[in-house]
C-alpha cells in the first residue's frame, strides 16, 4: 500500500477515488459526439486561414507575389515573413526555425506565406494562387553525409567503466528505424481572436500552453499579456503537438486583419506541420564475460533531426543515456549524434529517443544470448538492474522503485495463447485478403524490455502549478495542463477526492493568465507533477478546513465528528475562501557532464513486453496475435484508464513494428496521407493481457508513476524479435515489410 | 455547380445529353476523395443513387450501382471475396462495381474477377448500346473507353461462370488496405483455368501461358503447380512504388497463383 499517510485519517471513505476505475467526465460527450474539438470551433464573422507550403526540400525563394491571391474575392490577407512582427524565428530550445520561411526554404513542407480568407474553400484557393518563384538547391537528405559534413544539432559522447575491459563473446549489429509519424486523429486546429486592444486569444489544442506562450508573444511583438492561450478540446497529441505549427499563423492573421481567424489542417497537410519519431541508424557492439555478465557496450546512434532543432538535443540525449537498456555494464562509450539535413524535422513522439535504441539494443540481448548460448530471459535477468543500482551509463544511483526483475519474471510467468490460430481467416496473416491458410504460417514469440526517465531531465526547472479551492459544493481544481486523452481529467479528480474525502470534484483547463505554467502533457510527466500538485494543494485545502472546524474528518457534506456533521462546507467556508496554489517540482537533476555524467534523470520506469506472431513466410505477412506485458507503474490510480494506456501504446508499437512509416525520397513524403500511412485496424490489433507491478515511486502522488511512455518503448522491439523467432532472419530494421521477411 | 438527381436511366441519358462532360457520382468514395484531396472541381454532377434500374442484380447481369455491401453477400464466390476486401464497412455500403469500373485503378479489387471471367461492361448514351469486353473497357491505368454522355448500366457475367473460384489480396495490413498485389483464379471441373492479377500491371494481368500450361494437366502435380507460379510470375508486369516493389509484387503474384489453384484442386 502506498497511501501518503497523512491522507488517511483525515477525510471519510469517498467513491471515485484513487485505485478505482470512475467514468471520465469527458467521455460520454466524446462517445457521442458532443465534445468540443479544436477543429470545431466556431466564432461570428471568424475568416478561414490557410498556408503555403514549400514543394521543394530545399529551395530559394526568388519571390512571393501575392497579387494573384489578393485578386480573388474573399480574400482579406496573404502574410508572409516580412509581416512577422516580432522574433522571426521560433522554436522550443534553439529559435532556429523562420515562423514563415526567410528567403530559403529547408524542407518540403515548410510555411511560406498564410491567407486569410472568408471561408475554407477560399482560402484553400488563395493559398494554391499565392505565386512564389523557388529556385531549387541540392537537399541535403542522408544523414551520414550530413555527419560527415559536421551538420549536426548536436553531439553526446558517453563514457563510463575502464575503456579496456573486453568481454570474451561479442556480438555486433546495426540496425534501423524509420520515421513514425503519431497520427493523433485530430489534425492542428485553433481560432485566434483579436480584442480590439491590440491583443489575441488563441485558442488551439495543444500540449503546453505556458510554452507556446512564451515563443507566441516574442513573435507577435507583443507584452506578454496581450496574448494569452487557451486550451481547446484536444484529440490526441504523442508529441505531435510540442512544436508550434500553426499558433503564430493565425495570431498574426487575426491582428492583422482584426478578425477571428480558424484554421483547420486536413490529414495531408497534418503530416507536413509536425514533427516525426527521428529516423536512426545504429551501431552496436556488445560484449560479455562466459557466465553472461555484460561488461562493455559500444554504440555509435545517428538520429536524423531533419531541417529545425526543435527537441533533437533531449531525444539523441535520451537515446545515448538508455542507449543499453535497464542493464549492468562496466564499460559503456556511447556516441549519440543528432543530425541536421534537409527532411522534415523531427522531435517529441511518445517513447522520445527510448523507442529506437531499444529495438536495438534488445536485438542485441538476444544475439548475445544466441552466441553465450543461453536463454534469452536469463541472460536479461543475470544483468538485470535496480533501486540502489548504477546506471551504466550516466553513473547516476537509481532511487525509487526499478523493478526490472520483478518485471521480466512477472511477464515470462504468464501463460502463452494457445498454439494454433483459431479458424477464422481474418484473424490469420493477410487478414480479409484470403491470402493465408493455418498451413502456411509459422509461430514465434520474442520478449524486449525497456526503460526511460519520467519528467524533464539534466537540471530543467521543471514544474507544474494547480489551484485547489473549496466551494460549497466540493471542490474546483484549476489547472493549465493538457488534456490529450490520456485520462488526465479524471486522474486529478481522483487525487482531490482521496485526499479530501469530497467526491464533488471539477477539473476546470484554465488560460495562460489564469494560472502558471503545468509544463507539457509528455515525458510520462502529468500524473506525477500536475497530480502532484493537485495533491499537496488539495491536502492543503483539507487541512484548513479541518482547522477552522476544530478537526474531524472531512467529506462531501462537511466536517464530521464521530459521524456527526459539525460544519458543512458552507460553514467553513464562512471564514472566507479556501484556495490553495502549489507549484510543485520534482527532485532536481544535474547538467551532465562532458562525458554524460551526472544525477541527470528524476526517475524511471521499466516495461516488458512479451509478442506472439503468426508469419506466412512465403509471402512475409505478420499478424500480431498477443503482446503481453509488464510494466512498473508505482501504484495504478485509474486501473482502466492505465491499461487503456497500455494497450493504446502496444497498438503505436505494433504499427512501428510491422507497418508505420512515412516514405521519404530526397526530402520529400511520399504516403502523407492515412490510406498509405497504414495505421493498426482492429483486425491488426493484438489482444493483450497485463501484469501491473506496483511498488512505490519516491515522488509520485501515492507512490504512482507516469505510465504513457513505456508501452511503446519495447513493444517494437517484441514484435521484430517475435518475427525473427518465427522466421530466422535477421530484420534489422523497423518496420519490417512484407519483402524483408519474404526475403525478395 | 449544377447537380442532376435523375430517378431512371433515361433521366440520365438525357441529362447526359443535355450536359456530356457531366461527372457522374456513384457511391463517391472515390470521386470524393479527389474532390477533397485532389483539388478536383466538376462543373455539373449526375448523380446516380436514386436510379432503382442501376442497382439491380438480375442473374447474370449486376447494374453498375450495385454495392460491395451486397456483392459481399452475393451468390458469385469470388466476386463477394473480392468485395470483402473494398475498404471499411462504410465504403462497402456507399461504394459500388459500377465506380470501381468508373475509376479504373490497377488496384481496383473487383477487376480481376472480371478480368478471369472474361466479363463484359454495358454500356449506354441517348445514341444507344454497347457491350465491351473487360479488357476493351479498362484501357490503362485510371482510363477505361467511357465516352463523353455515356453511362456505365452493369457488367455482364458469361452464362456459365466455373464452381472453382477463388480470389486473394495482399496488402500491408490486415484489413481496409490498397493492394499491393491481387489475384482471381476460376478453374473448370475438367481443368481449364483462367488467372487474372490486379496492381501488377496497368490494367488486370492476364496470364495466358500459365493458363494454358495448367489448364491441360487435370490433376497437377506439385511440380506442375509450382511451373504454374513460376509462369505466372513472370508474365505480371509490375512496378516500384511507395506501397511495395516490383520484386516483391512478382514474387507475390507467384506464391497467390501457387495458392489460389490449390484451393481449386
Ligand atoms: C477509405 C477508402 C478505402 C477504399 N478501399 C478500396 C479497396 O480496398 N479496394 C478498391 O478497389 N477500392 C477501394 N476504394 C475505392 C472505391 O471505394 C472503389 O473504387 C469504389 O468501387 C468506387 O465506387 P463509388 O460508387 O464510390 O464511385 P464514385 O466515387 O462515385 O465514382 C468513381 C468514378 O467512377 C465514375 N462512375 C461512377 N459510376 C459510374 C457509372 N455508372 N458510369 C460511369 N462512370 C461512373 C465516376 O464519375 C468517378 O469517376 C477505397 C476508397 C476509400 C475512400
Amino acid at each position: 500500500m502506498t497511501t501518503t499517510p497523512t491522507a488517511v485519517p483525515t477525510t471519510t471513505a469517498v467513491a471515485g477515488g484513487i485505485g478505482t476505475s470512475p467514468l471520465r467526465p469527458d467521455g460520454i460527450p466524446k462517445v457521442r459526439g458532443e465534445f468540443a474539438f479544436s477543429g470545431d470551433l466556431h466564432e461570428e464573422g471568424m475568416l478561414w486561414g490557410a498556408t503555403v507550403r514549400s514543394p521543394h526540400a530545399r529551395a530559394r525563394i526568388l519571390s512571393i507575389d501575392p497579387a494573384p491571391a489578393l485578386a480573388i474575392p474573399g480574400v482579406h490577407a496573404v502574410l508572409t515573413q516580412d509581416d512577422v512582427p516580432g522574433r522571426k524565428t521560433c522554436g522550443q530550445a534553439v529559435k532556429d526555425q523562420p515562423v514563415l520561411a526567410d528567403g530559403e526554404t529547408r524542407f518540403w513542407g515548410e510555411p511560406v506565406a498564410v491567407v486569410a480568407a472568408d471561408d475554407a474553400e477560399t482560402a484553400a484557393r488563395a493559398a494554391a494562387a499565392v505565386a512564389v518563384r523557388y529556385e531549387p538547391l541540392d537537399a541535403l537528405t542522408d544523414p551520414g553525409e550530413a555527419e560527415r559534413q559536421g551538420s549536426v544539432f548536436r553531439t553526446m559522447h558517453v563514457v563510463n567503466g575502464d575503456p579496456d575491459r573486453r568481454g570474451e563473446v561479442v556480438v555486433e549489429g546495426y540496425y534501423e528505424t524509420g520515421t513514425i509519424d503519431q497520427a493523433m486523429l485530430g489534425t492542428e486546429a485553433g481560432l485566434a481572436v483579436p480584442d480590439g486592444e491590440g491583443g489575441v486569444d488563441l485558442y488551439v489544442a495543444t500540449q503546453w500552453i505556458h510554452e507556446d506562450h512564451e515563443q507566441l508573444y516574442a513573435s507577435l511583438g507583443v507584452e506578454p499579456g496581450a496574448a494569452r492561450i487557451h486550451l481547446s478540446g484536444i484529440g490526441g497529441a504523442f508529441g505531435a503537438r510540442e512544436d508550434l505549427t500553426l499558433q503564430i499563423h493565425l495570431c498574426m492573421l487575426a491582428l492583422h486583419t482584426g478578425r477571428p481567424v480558424k484554421m483547420v489542417l486536413d490529414r495531408a497537410e497534418s503530416f507536413a506541420a509536425h514533427v516525426h519519431r527521428h529516423p536512426s541508424r545504429m551501431w552496436y557492439r556488445h560484449e560479455a564475460d562466459p557466465d553472461g555478465t555484460l561488461v562493455r557496450v559500444e554504440a555509435k546512434l545517428i538520429f536524423d533531426g531533419g531541417a529545425y532543432q526543435t527537441t533533437s538535443h533531449a531525444v539523441i540525449a535520451n537515446g545515448a543515456y538508455f542507449a543499453m537498456g535497464p542493464y549492468h555494464c562496466e564499460s559503456v562509450d556511447v556516441v549519440g549524434i543528432a543530425t541536421r539535413t534537409n527532411n522534415p524535422p523531427n522531435g517529441a513522439m511518445r517513447g522520445f529517443g527510448a523507442v529506437q535504441v531499444c529495438f536495438a539494443y534488445e536485438a542485441q540481448m538476444d544475439k548475445l544470448a544466441a552466441a553465450l548460448g543461453m536463454d534469452p530471459i536469463d541472460l536479461r535477468l543475470r544483468n538485470a538492474l535496480d533501486a540502489g543500482d548504477r546506471l551504466p551509463t550516466t553513473g547516476q544511483v537509481i532511487e525509487g522503485a526499478f523493478p526490472v526483475a520483478e518485471v521480466i519474471r512477472s511477464l515470462a510467468a504468464m501463460p502463452l495463447p494457445d498454439a494454433g490460430p483459431g479458424g477464422d481467416p481474418r484473424h490469420l496473416p493477410g487478414g480479409a485478403g484470403l491470402t493465408t491458410t493455418a498451413a502456411d504460417i509459422r509461430r514465434g514469440v520474442g520478449f524486449a524490455v525497456g526503460f526511460k526517465n519520467i519528467a524533464f531531465a539534466e537540471s530543467f526547472d521543471d514544474y507544474a502549478e494547480a489551484r485547489v479551492t473549496l466551494t460549497p459544493d466540493g471542490l474546483l481544481v484549476e489547472t493549465a495542463a493538457a488534456e490529450v486523452g490520456q485520462g488526465m481529467v479524471t486522474v486529478l479528480q481522483q487525487i482531490a477526492r482521496t485526499a479530501t474525502g469530497i467526491e464533488q470534484v471539477e477539473v476546470a483547463f484554465v488560460d495562460t493568465a489564469a494560472i502558471g505554467s503545468a509544463g507539457s502533457t509528455s515525458a510520462s510527466r502529468q500524473t506525477q507533477m500536475t497530480g502532484g500538485a493537485v495533491l499537496e494543494a488539495a491536502e492543503a485545502v483539507r487541512d484548513e478546513a479541518l482547522r477552522r472546524a476544530g478537526g474531524g474528518t472531512l467529506s462531501g457534506e462537511g466536517v464530521l465528528r464521530d459521524g456527526v456533521v459539525v460544519a458543512t462546507l458552507a460553514d467553513v467556508l464562512a471564514e472566507g475562501p479556501i484556495t490553495e496554489l502549489v507549484r510543485f517540482r520534482h527532485p532536481p537533476t544535474t547538467a551532465p557532464s562532458e562525458t554524460g555524467q551526472g544525477d541527470l534523470h528524476a526517475g524511471f520506469s521499466v516495461a516488458a513486453h512479451r509478442a506472439v506472431v503468426d508469419v506466412d513466410p512465403d509471402l512475409g505477412l505478420v499478424r500480431v496475435v498477443q503482446v503481453d506485458t509488464a510494466q512498473d507503474v508505482g501504484k495504478a490510480l485509474h486501473p482502466a484508464a492505465l491499461v487503456g494506456q497500455l494497450e493504446g501504446g502496444i497498438l503505436q508499437g505494433v504499427g512501428m513494428a510491422v507497418m508505420e512509416e512515412l516514405r521519404i525520397d530526397d526530402g520529400v513524403v511520399r504516403n502523407a496521407s492515412f490510406t498509405d500511412y497504414l495505421l493498426p485496424t482492429i483486425l491488426d490489433a493484438p489482444d493483450v493481457e497485463a501484469v501491473l507491478i506496483e511498488e512505490p515511486d519516491h515522488w509520485g502522488p501515492f507512490g504512482a508513476k507516469g505510465v504513457g511512455e513505456p508501452p511503446t518503448i519495447s513493444s517494437t522491439a517484441a514484435v521484430v524479435a517475435a518475427i525473427r523467432d518465427a522466421t530466422g532472419r535477421d530484420l534489422t530494421r523497423a518496420p519490417v515489410r512484407p519483402e524483408d521477411v519474404a526475403g525478395v | 455547380m449544377e447537380i442532376a438527381r435523375p430517378t431512371d436511366l433515361a433521366g440520365v441519358l438525357d441529362a447526359l445529353d443535355a450536359d456530356p462532360a457531366a461527372t457522374l457520382l456513384a457511391g463517391g468514395t472515390d470521386l470524393m476523395v479527389e474532390v477533397t484531396y485532389g483539388g478536383r472541381r466538376p462543373a455539373s454532377v449526375v448523380a446516380l443513387r436514386r436510379v432503382d434500374e442501376l442497382a439491380t442484380w438480375e442473374g447474370r447481369t449486376i447494374g453498375s450501382g450495385v454495392t460491395w455491401a451486397r456483392i459481399e453477400h452475393g451468390p458469385v464466390r469470388a466476386l463477394a471475396q473480392a468485395a470483402r476486401t473494398v475498404g471499411s464497412p462504410q465504403i462497402r455500403s456507399a461504394g459500388t462495381i459500377g465506380g470501381n469500373l468508373g475509376t479504373a485503378s490497377p488496384a481496383g479489387d473487383g477487376l480481376p474477377f472480371l478480368a478471369a471471367v472474361d466479363a463484359s461492361v454495358v454500356l449506354a448514351s441517348t445514341a444507344g448500346r454497347r457491350t465491351l469486353r473487360w479488357d476493351e473497357f479498362l484501357t490503362g491505368p485510371k482510363q477505361n473507353a467511357l465516352q463523353p454522355g455515356e453511362v456505365i448500366v452493369g457488367v455482364e457475367l458469361p452464362e456459365h461462370l466455373p464452381e472453382r473460384q477463388e480470389f486473394a489480396k495482399i496488402g500491408a495490413r490486415n484489413a481496409m488496405v490498397i493492394s499491393v498485389a491481387s489475384a482471381c483464379l476460376v478453374r473448370e471441373a475438367g481443368g481449364a483455368t483462367r488467372i487474372a492479377l490486379g496492381s501488377v500491371g496497368p490494367t488486370p494481368v492476364r496470364a495466358r501461358r500459365a493458363e494454358e500450361m495448367i489448364s491441360a494437366e487435370p490433376s497437377p502435380s506439385p511440380a506442375a503447380v509450382a511451373e504454374f507460379g513460376r509462369l505466372v510470375a513472370e508474365e505480371v508486369s509490375p512496378i516500384t512504388d511507395h506501397r511495395s516493389t516490383a520484386e516483391y509484387r512478382r514474387h507475390a503474384s507467384g506464391v497467390l497463383a501457387r495458392r489460389l489453384l490449390e484451393r481449386c484442386l
